[in-house]
Order: C-alpha cells, then structure tokens, then sequence
C-alpha cells in the first residue's frame, strides 16, 4: 500500500486516545488517511491528535461515549464537517472488569455491556450513512480472545466480546451490497494500559499472565498493522475473525515428551 | 525496500493458480523463491518469468506426498539461497464425489496431496528454520476447513485436518520462533476451482449466494500470505478467512 493511494481517506477512530486505538491513529496518518479520535479521555486524545498535526499527518480529536448515540452523531458530523467523508471506521473503545459472576452486581455487568457491545453497535449505526455515502468502506471491531473462548472473573467482558464476534458477521451480511466490509479482530494479551491495571496484570508488564507459545505479550504496532491490513487489503475478506494473540488460542500447551 | 527482502520462501504448487501470484508477489517484495510442483513446464515458465524481472526464483519438481522429493526440494532452495524461512503449503487438489460413490483410492488420493503433503512439507522444514533462528509456515487450508460440502468428504476432511495440524505445530514450534497459521480461501478464481466444480452464472460471475458476490483473485490471497508472513509477527495457531463472506453466516429475507 503506497502513500499516495490512502491520500483522502478518513479513518475514525473510537477509544483513540491511548493503546491500541492511539498505535492505530498513528499508523494509519502516517499511511495518509485523515484520522478522527473519539475517546472519553479529553487530555489524552487531545494531545495525540496534536502531535499527528504536529509531523505532518492530519487528526482531529472529538470526546466520545460510545454509550451514548448522540454523541456519535455529532462525532460522525464533526468528522464529516472537517476531512469531508467517512471511510474507515475502528470500534476499539473498551474496558475490562475483573469479577466473578457471583460477585457482580447488574450494574457490574451492564457498564461493559454498554461500553464494549452497545458501544460498537452504535458505532456501526451511526456510520453507516456516511460509509453508504462514500461508495463503501469498512468497518473494523475490536473483539478479543475473550470472543473466542471463556475466562474465569470476566464474565461481562467474555459476553460482551463474544457478541462483538456475531455482530460482526450480521454486519458483514447486512452491509456488503453497500460495499462495507466488516470484520473482527481478536487480540489476547497486549501491553496496555488497559492490561496493566492491577485488577488483570497479575505480573511484570510485558510478563504474560496467560501461557501463550509466543512467550511475550504483543504490541500496539502489531494490532496496528493487522488493522492496516484489513482497511487496505483484505479486500476479499468480510464476517471474518483475525486472531492476533501470540498462539493462546491455538490450543493448550500439554506436558511435551522429552527429547 | 521490500517486506522480505533477504528472505527464503518456499512454495508447494507455485507453477499456477494461488501459488504462482504469491511466487510472484513475494519476489517483488524482495524473497528468493524456491518453486516445487508437479507441472514442471508451468513451473519452469513462472520461475523464468521472475528471473527475468529482476527477481530470484528457482523451480524443481516436487511430489508433496514423497518424503525423499520434500528432501531434496529443501535441500536445492537451501543449497541455491543460502537458507529457507518461509513455507507456503499450498500444493492442494479437489476431488468430488458422494461419499457413497466415492472409491477409498479416490478418497486417499486427496488426503496423501493435502493433508499429508503439509505435515511432510512442515517436517522437512523445520530444520532449515531452526538454523535460520526462525520461521514462518502458512498452510493453505480452505473454507472446506471451517464448514461442510456435500460431495467433497476428502477435500473437507483434509482441509478440516490442515486447520487443526497448523495449531499443533504452531504449539510445538513456537519455541523455535517458527509461526504457523492457516489461510481459508473461499471461492478463488483459478485452474483448481475452475468449472465445473463451482457453479458460474454466463457473465462469469459466482452463481452462489456470498456476501461479496464475486469470486476472489489469486493476488487477494497472496497479499494476505504477506501480510503473515511480514507483519503479522504476533499471531501463530491463528485461521485466516478470505471468502468473500460465506462462513459469516446466510442472509435471510428480511422485509424493509
């Protein structure tokens, strides 16, 4: 993918203000696509948005919840008002609860659900008179490992990321006389802020709390490219799953004979 | 500046169809490339067709299903390049036929050329790979490796057989840095698909009901064996889905 053919595309970004989605704003600048950051963290999003201005790339920063249909709206407005159309659409806001179901309370459960599952459901909704508009495009979900297979004191999470997964797929039919492709992608462990909180890192960053044959958690940049991938050359490619997760979903690592 | 340059890519099947497109994308992005098929003309002619282009390639005539021919298909591209980190198992034939009326020969046929020709295409790997201090190995399993088609029992069973062997040896060679993932193309536009077995409309197009109503190309499938093979630097065991959309699920009528 050269430079000059992402010229004129615009990429919005949910919850690009920091990790995975701020790796992806990055990249996908460099490449040559205007960017849109939408994100509830106001100081962070304001300043990556300003240092993609500051080496030459184009990036506005607008604060969204992605709870909240209004202000996808007018992020989809402001996006349309300032880089003229809509091309790319990322839905990478999320967070994580540790808590055992028997633990949580409906509030507990409900604040994921909102955030990770309705959150891209909006997303979609609301850009998709834009992506109409613009003779196609695609849309990218961020799902999880944790779309594929379950893990003890996440429930929300798991729920939320497992619909995340189906969505998609209802998406990519729906969509695809439209033009829009719509696709998941499945991280396991990547060093995040997110991961780093003391509620799920269990130990050192960059130490996996998981046992992945890829004896390392995996980067923002690596997230970024696969996401790269996706918006410029998976062109055949839509309802799929891209799995990036270092191997913790490949199987079980069994006792191995010796050699 | 290409994704690969300096690397060794072997691939099985690469005289025609998906393996001929990856050859040639590959040695644009800078690999040398070792060619093993069957058809040794269409072999010889693509290898020709990349050396004259300023790229590196190389055709020997390869049996997937003959352990001592995998030898010596390693030994030549290692003996020509100098090393080898890259494997694309894509050496694959349809065959159908119910299963009732099916002969077991038939039936083997399919399974020793591409189930048995990826797990002796991963063992005569792995060593170059180790001395290389890694690796990449992408088989070519299919959407046959995620859903059922009548009429297809072995080219399914193999398929099915590909997915699962690719996360055994993503697990036993991780610790080699050698990755191993599995692509599942759809409907791809090529020798092997060509009709009768997929059904076409008269303007060509694809005569089932698929998202992206149209078949895929072989350089699809090519850019997506670069990505992994370049970039996608933290996903082994993973399964690749290129189709066009038709294990997404099915569209149902739905009134506006």
């Amino acid at each position: 993918m050269t430079w000059a053919s992402w010229m004129g595309q615009v990429a919005l970004i949910s919850g690009g203000a920091r990790g995975q989605g701020e790796a992806q704003a990055r990249l996908f600048a460099r490449e040559g696509a205007a960017v849109a950051l939408g994100d509830v963290l106001e100081e962070d999003g304001q300043r990556v948005a300003e240092s993609i201005n500051d080496t030459g790339g184009q990036a506005m920063f607008q604060k969204l919840d992605v709870t909240d249909a209004s202000a996808w709206q007018s992020m989809v407005d402001e996006t349309l008002a300032q880089f003229g159309r809509l091309d790319i659409v990322i839905n990478n806001a999320g967070i994580a609860r540790v808590k055992l179901i028997e633990d949580s309370s409906l509030e507990d459960y409900v604040e994921v659900i909102h955030v990770n599952q309705l959150g891209v459901w909006l997303g979609m909704k609301a850009a998709i008179p834009a992506l109409k508009e613009a003779g196609g495009g695609c849309i990218i979900n961020t799902s999880s490992t944790a779309g594929l297979e379950g893990y003890s004191g996440l429930g929300a999470y798991v729920s939320s990321k497992f619909a995340v997964r189906g969505m998609t797929k209802v998406a990519a039919l729906e969509l695809a006389s439209h033009n829009i492709r719509v696709n998941s992608v499945h991280p396991g462990p990547i060093d995040t802020p997110m991961i780093r909180d003391p509620q799920i890192a269990t130990r050192e960053p960059g130490d996996v709390s998981f046992n992945g044959p890829i004896p390392r958690t995996g980067h923002v940049d690596e997230v970024a490219k696969m996401m790269l991938f996706i918006a410029a050359d998976a062109t055949y490619s839509t309802g799929a799953e891209f799995v990036i997760d270092g191997g913790v979903t490949a199987g079980t690592m069994i006792a191995r004979l010796e050699d | 500046m290409g994704k690969l340059d300096g690397q060794v890519a072997l691939i099985s099947g690469g005289s025609r169809g998906q393996g001929e497109q990856q050859a040639r994308l590959f040695a644009r992005e800078g690999a040398a490339i070792a060619i093993g098929d069957v058809l040794e003309e269409d072999g010889n002619r693509v290898a020709e067709s990349i050396n004259d282009t300023g790229g590196q390639a190389m055709f020997r005539k390869l049996d997937v299903t003959d352990q001592s021919s995998w030898a010596e298909m390693v030994g030549d591209a290692t003996e020509q390049f100098g090393r080898l980190n890259i494997l694309l198992n894509n050496a694959g034939i349809l065959r159908n036929g119910s299963i009732e009326d099916m002969t077991e020969q038939e039936y083997l046929e399919v399974i020793q050329i591409n189930q048995v020709g990826v797990w002796l295409g991963i063992r005569a790997a792995i060593q170059p790979m180790k001395e290389a201090g890694g690796g990449c190995i992408i088989n070519t399993s299919s959407t046959a490796g995620l859903e059922g088609y009548p009429d297809s029992s072995a080219y399914v069973a193999s398929k099915f057989a590909v997915r699962g062997l690719t996360k055994v040896a993503a697990l036993e060679l991780a610790a080699y840095n050698i990755r191993v993932n599995s692509v599942h193309p759809g409907p791809i536009d090529t020798p092997m698909t060509a009709p009768p077995d997929i059904p076409r409309r008269a303007d060509g197009e694809i005569g089932v009901n698929i998202a992206i109503p149209r078949f895929g190309r072989a350089d699809e499938v090519a850019r997506m064996m670069l990505f992994i093979a370049a970039d996608a630097t933290y996903s082994t065991g993973s399964e690749f889905v290129i189709d066009g959309g038709l294990t997404a699920g099915r569209t149902l009528q739905v009134g506006d």
